[in-house]
């Protein structure tokens, strides 16, 4: 099991998916209000929520990009920021703290 | 299930943020057993799969709709304690950049879906997987059965919170049967995504599933008695 073999191409169909699932399926999304929202609605919290919180103001507030009248072009691109964001500050995360050890010449 | 501010009161999100910071705190020190060189870069990107998938809510009747949390898919790809940091790291995009889930329900949000849902999920998991034979073919199997429960587990523990915290005084019996009743069917949704997608992954390169690696092992002592065998015949 331990013959080299390129990660690059499984890292990079799983990147391809994930902007595909982000930047395009998802206008394909249902809009119904998801569980916890339905039932909250249906037994009676709902109006205890508190939409105006700052981040409201982000460009990206609610899965649309500011400014892009399209629909389906500012889903799909704040779907697009949303995956390169988590990857950027995820990735970031994992480099730094993972293991790193000198004699595993088996990464990519 | 993103909780939005204002569901839960300032003690109950005081105390489930010290909860979310404590469990990312521990997560941070045990994940360093489960990334290397590889690992790394493919738990960043379960996580940007996961932020992905998260935005595909699917129906469930009644005007109702569910999206994939991705606690079970992440713990099985890459271990448990860097599935919670994965989580984490959606929960707080989300809840930055995206207004969905509120800041103050940040603590709330990692709590049920970065630790109950991974770590319920990874629990059946591995409880599944301890009955069935170390093949390959049971791990994708395994990993939706972990899904499949961790979501009514993570929706009973919000309507928990409620009961103590909630800004409403309501029937929390009724709210429970409610939670539980859709995260139930949503849980299936659930299953069927972890499933698909570890089935995947296994299929095509098993060896960088963390939920695999006995299974892969058992495999490789099969061979290597294989081979001893043969040898001996020959």
């Amino acid at each position: 099991m331990s013959r080299p073999r390129s990660n690059r191409r499984v890292f990079a169909v799983l990147l391809v998916v994930a902007l595909l699932v982000a930047g395009v399926a998802s206008y394909y999304a249902s809009s119904h209000p998801d569980g916890l929202e339905y039932v909250a609605g249906k037994t009676g919290f709902l109006e205890t929520a508190d939409e105006d919180g700052p981040s409201i103001d982000s460009p990206l507030a609610d899965y649309g990009t500011e400014g892009v009248d399209d629909e389906r072009l500012s889903g799909g691109l704040a779907g697009v920021a949303g995956v390169a964001l988590t990857l950027a500050i995820g990735g970031g995360l994992f480099l730094l703290i993972r293991r790193r050890d000198p004699a595993d010449k088996t990464g990519d | 299930m993103h909780v939005p501010d204002g569901f839960l009161d300032a003690p109950t999100s005081i105390a489930t943020g010290v909860v979310a910071a404590a469990g990312v705190a521990v997560a941070l020190r045990k994940s360093r057993d489960e990334l290397d060189d590889r690992t790394a870069p493919l738990a960043g990107l379960v996580a940007a799969f996961v932020f992905a998938g998260q935005m595909i809510n699917f129906p469930v009747g009644a005007g109702t709709s569910g999206h994939l949390l991705g606690g079970a898919l992440a713990a099985v790809l890459v271990g448990p304690w860097t599935a919670t940091l994965c989580i984490s790291v959606v929960l707080l995009v989300q809840a930055l950049f995206f207004a969905d889930g509120g800041l103050t329900a940040l603590g709330t949000n990692i709590t049920l879906m970065g630790l109950v849902g991974v770590f319920v999920g990874y629990a059946v998991f591995l409880a599944v997987r301890a009955v069935l034979p170390r093949r390959l073919g049971v791990v994708p199997a395994a990993a939706a059965m972990g899904a499949l429960v961790s979501v009514p587990v993570a929706a009973a523990t919000f309507t928990g919170l409620f009961a103590v915290g909630g800004n409403a005084d309501l029937d929390m019996g009724e709210v429970l049967t409610a939670m539980l009743g859709w995260h139930t069917v949503i849980g299936i949704g659930e299953a069927v995504i972890t499933g698909l997608v570890v089935s995947a992954i296994c299929t095509s390169r098993p060896d960088l599933v963390h939920g695999a690696r006995r299974a892969l092992a058992a495999r490789a002592a099969d061979e290597r008695t294989d081979v001893t065998t043969s040898e001996v015949v020959a």
